[in-house]
């Protein structure tokens, strides 16, 4: 109950640093779109007409009010510039992020379903054979892909799998209309590179955890009441490591979430960093705060699904004395 | 403890070499160790920290430990010589012939199972019997071992129960496959005196139920009096004498085997004061909402030693607490040379901090790892006295002299140390703020006999020299008997008696100080069959 209220203030905190950022950023939605040739009327109109002509506190608390009513506004962008124009063609928030959020999961679930397994295994059977040379070079390998940014990784795939080999594309543009195995081919090589940034970090975490688990009076008990490798390992070992190996999946998580910012930009597929990007680029400050809003909440969900699995696992927490 | 046991051979270990590797080389840690042991009996392996007993005692099990290895010997178990078997041809051994109780049961539990899941696991390997059978006999063994409510205590998790009944269910666990070994590496060493006996009766009636032979591994010649039919004296990684029990505790041949119960032989006169460097009067205390100290009052008369005993939990050291200020009190006053101490610890002045120092149990983490020894005493000099540069390093080097150390030692670092070396910068760095009262809280329970030996008499010659006044803290009556005027015993976080040495250690006594008194083990091999009698009748 604590950590759920502590994750709300954090949601909370997050949009109020996101507000201000934006009143301190130089230029607003108005002088972005009309160029640096606008009237200063029409600047003012168009102000007026946003709402942001209003002290930021106040435009801060209407759309925090807003938003617990569930409305998170309409774009800046899009809407109709001229007085009487016909019809409204300002697009709700909602409408504009919810197929974009849609897509994005699915990158990152894609991704997610390959990286975790992945580097549970590798980083299991890494401290199974610790010092080994297949250890060293997995550590080794793994340190490379965790030192790479995301773009540098993307563009080697782009040159490797797209370029020179031609398997996949390296436009990931995707609609609606896409079947499900199109999906899947379309967007390869981002789910690559997202498998592929957090992996090493994934990996490594899981073998110092169970490599310092190996270490303790309990691990050497088990050995010399005749436990097998594995045995010592599964049974023993890995239930005390889940709570670390959770924390570490949540923060790689979420850090899959912030990479796929970048990522849908190189590879140009229509999720929600990219309309991030876009919208921070206009000063559309309804979609900026909505995708933010969910970036920050997707961060405290993970950390507080990863607290509850070291609950979970941990007979001390779960049955007190 | 019957001589009719078999002459059968079980065990013989011929000229164990052993090494370890640390600080980046290789030490030799035992140098040519014979060891023979027949069908039901019992060996004690006796010997001071860094005597290779507990190395010996796994190497039985053809185990060593990460970071050593055998260098040369033969184990032959069963005509099977261990040391030439592969990993995969031993684990077939371990868990099923040989089993083997660790010092600490709370570490040695995985947290994340059941007990009776750990106990049987061993066992259930084997695949000979079925589980449920498994499980009934489990309970008969917990119930063997006099464990409360045998029939559920294994659904628990190791953290639900207390040491001492952890230790039993370790000793029921290593007795699950019926091994023809057990091998007990101080496993009482952890425990209080009054749980001591009755984990140690367990065991004994156990392993002479089944005619298991065992290894007895502890640095205790009284605990290792009742339990072994031999024992056996490791120094330095070798041998220094074998006889069978009665023999070596009636007539020790080496002189190193007198020195191991020295402590025990170190007595003071008791002298009292009715002028109190410290009173503390009605106490209260708490660790967030669980209380601890109920009402607790002790008067510490100036110049003498005041011990605290008790088990833990009992609130010995939760009163040191207190005293300096680190953990304020709920209720109830600090008198302190005759003015009142505020509970706070911010809120004391520089000097009263100067006047009451604290020595800890553990010096390895009592000192920073980082600062030579000249920094760690130097810096109360500077700090309480502001003695500086030339004057302050002469300082240092009296301080030195006095726990019979010398210059050579200013640049050393404390991993340089020895236990006792290192115990007693400790104790030089609470002697540099020049106090009044020093609060030596289980100062030598980490530490060998022989040593503690040494730092009780540096601590008795300081009080000659300087006067000063101590509380010490501590769980040994060894200890007690050697440096205390007054003794207070707190049980529970009261104070049960308090007064002067001679009068608490004879009777008649409360229930309580009985059954610590009576608890403390015993150079006589019939003291535990002669208490437990006692007690059940």
């Amino acid at each position: 109950m604590l950590r759920l209220s502590l994750g709300l203030v954090t949601v909370f905190a997050f949009s109020v640093i996101i507000f201000s950022t934006f009143s301190f950023l130089p230029g607003d939605f108005a002088t972005e779109i009309l160029g640096q040739s606008a009237t200063k009327s029409a600047v003012k109109a168009l102000r007026a007409e946003l709402g942001l002509d209003k002290p930021p506190v106040t435009r801060y608390f209407d759309w925090l009010g807003n938003v617990f009513q569930g409305d998170f506004g309409s774009s800046f962008s899009g809407r109709s510039k001229v007085q009487g124009d016909q019809g409204d063609r300002s697009r709700e928030v909602v409408g504009l992020i919810v197929p974009r959020l849609k897509n994005t999961l699915f990158l990152t679930g894609v991704a997610a379903m390959l990286a975790i397994p992945l580097s549970l295994i590798l980083g299991i059977s890494a401290a199974l054979f610790r010092n080994s040379y297949y250890d060293r070079s997995a550590t080794g390998v793994s340190l490379v892909t965790v030192s790479s940014p995301e773009f540098f990784t993307a563009y080697i795939f782009i040159l490797l799998l797209a370029t020179l080999f031609p398997v996949f594309p390296t436009i990931s543009n995707v609609d609606e209309a896409s079947t499900l195995a199109e999906r899947f081919y379309r967007t390869a090589l981002p789910v690559f590179t997202l498998t592929l940034i957090t992996m090493g970090h994934m990996m490594r975490m899981t073998r110092s955890a169970i490599i310092n688990i190996l270490s303790s009076e309990y691990i050497e008990m088990a050995k010399l009441s005749g436990a097998s490798r594995y045995e010592v390992i599964v049974k023993h070992a890995l239930p005390n490591a889940w709570a670390p190996i959770s924390q570490v999946i949540a923060i790689n998580l979420a850090y899959m979430l912030i990479g796929s910012v970048v990522v849908e930009y190189v590879f140009n597929y229509q999720g929600i960093g990219r309309l991030m990007v876009g919208s921070v680029y206009n000063r559309d400050l309804p979609v900026v705060q909505a995708c933010a809003l969910i970036f920050a909440s997707t961060y405290v969900i993970l950390n507080l699904i990863a607290d509850l699995i070291g609950i979970i696992s941990n007979p001390r927490l779960l049955y007190p004395k | 403890m019957t001589s009719n046991k078999s002459k059968e051979l079980l065990l013989e270990m011929k000229n164990i070499h052993i090494d370890g590797f640390s600080d980046e080389r290789w030490h030799k840690i035992l140098k040519g160790v014979d060891l023979t042991l027949h069908r039901g009996e019992i060996l004690g392996l006796i010997g001071e920290s860094g005597a290779g007993k507990s190395t010996m005692g796994k190497a039985a099990m053809g185990y060593t430990q990460p970071g050593c290895k055998i260098i040369k010997g033969e184990i032959n178990f069963n005509g099977i010589d261990l040391a030439k078997l592969n990993e995969f041809e031993k684990r077939k051994i371990w868990g099923n012939k040989i089993s083997y109780v660790a010092q600490s049961a709370a570490a040695s539990f995985n947290p994340a199972h059941r007990l009776m899941d750990q106990t049987i696991s061993a066992a259930n390997r084997l695949k000979i019997n079925p589980t449920d059978v498994l499980k009934k006999d489990a309970v008969q063994l917990y119930e063997s071992l006099q464990l409360p409510d045998a029939e559920n205590i294994g659904d628990r998790y190791p953290h639900q129960v207390s040491g001492g009944q952890l230790q039993r269910i370790m000793t029921a666990m290593a007795m699950s496959p019926r091994p023809e070994l057990i091998i007990f590496d101080e496993p009482t060493t952890a425990l209080d005196v009054t749980t001591q006996v009755e984990v140690l009766s367990a065991m004994r009636s156990i392993v002479d139920k089944f005619n298991t032979a065992a290894i007895y591994i502890t640095h205790d010649l009284a605990v290792v009096a009742q339990m072994a039919d031999r024992i056996k004296v490791l120094r330095y990684g070798e041998e220094v004498e074998e006889a069978e029990t009665r023999d070596m505790l009636s007539n020790p041949k080496e002189k190193y085997t007198k020195s191991l119960w020295s402590v025990r032989s170190l007595i003071k006169p008791e002298e009292t004061n009715e002028d109190y460097m410290l009173s503390i009067k009605n106490i209260d205390a708490a660790y967030g909402s669980s209380k601890v100290l109920h009402n607790v009052s002790i008067d510490i008369p100036k110049g003498k030693t005041v011990a605290i005993v008790g088990e833990s939990g009992s609130g010995k050291s939760t009163t040191a607490r207190v005293i300096t200020g680190l953990l304020p009190q709920l209720k109830g006053e600090i008198i302190f040379d005759g003015k009142k101490l505020s509970p706070k610890l911010e809120q004391r002045s520089k000097e009263e901090l100067r006047r009451i120092q604290i020595i800890f149990q553990m010096p390895d983490t009592a000192m920073n790892p980082r600062q030579t020894v000249d920094e760690i005493i130097g810096r109360p000099i500077e700090f309480y006295q502001g003695i500086k540069g030339k004057e302050r390093e002469a300082k240092v080097i009296e301080l030195l002299k006095m726990i019979e150390l010398d210059e050579t030692f200013l640049d050393r670092l404390p991993s340089e140390l020895s236990g006792g070396q290192k115990q007693r910068i400790c104790i030089a760095r609470a002697l540099a703020a020049n106090p009044d009262l020093i609060i030596c809280d289980e100062v030598t329970s980490a530490l060998d006999q022989i040593v503690q030996e040494g730092i009780l008499k540096l601590l008795q010659k300081l009080q000659k020299e300087l006067g000063v006044t101590y509380i010490f803290i501590t769980h040994d009556i060894a200890t007690v008997k050697a440096i205390s005027d007054e003794i207070v015993v707190m049980y529970q976080g009261e104070v049960v008696e308090q007064g002067l040495k001679s009068k608490i250690l004879n009777p008649p006594y409360p229930d309580y100080t009985e059954l610590l008194l009576s608890s403390v083990p015993e150079m006589d091999p019939d003291w535990l069959t002669n208490l437990l009698n006692k007690r059940s009748s």
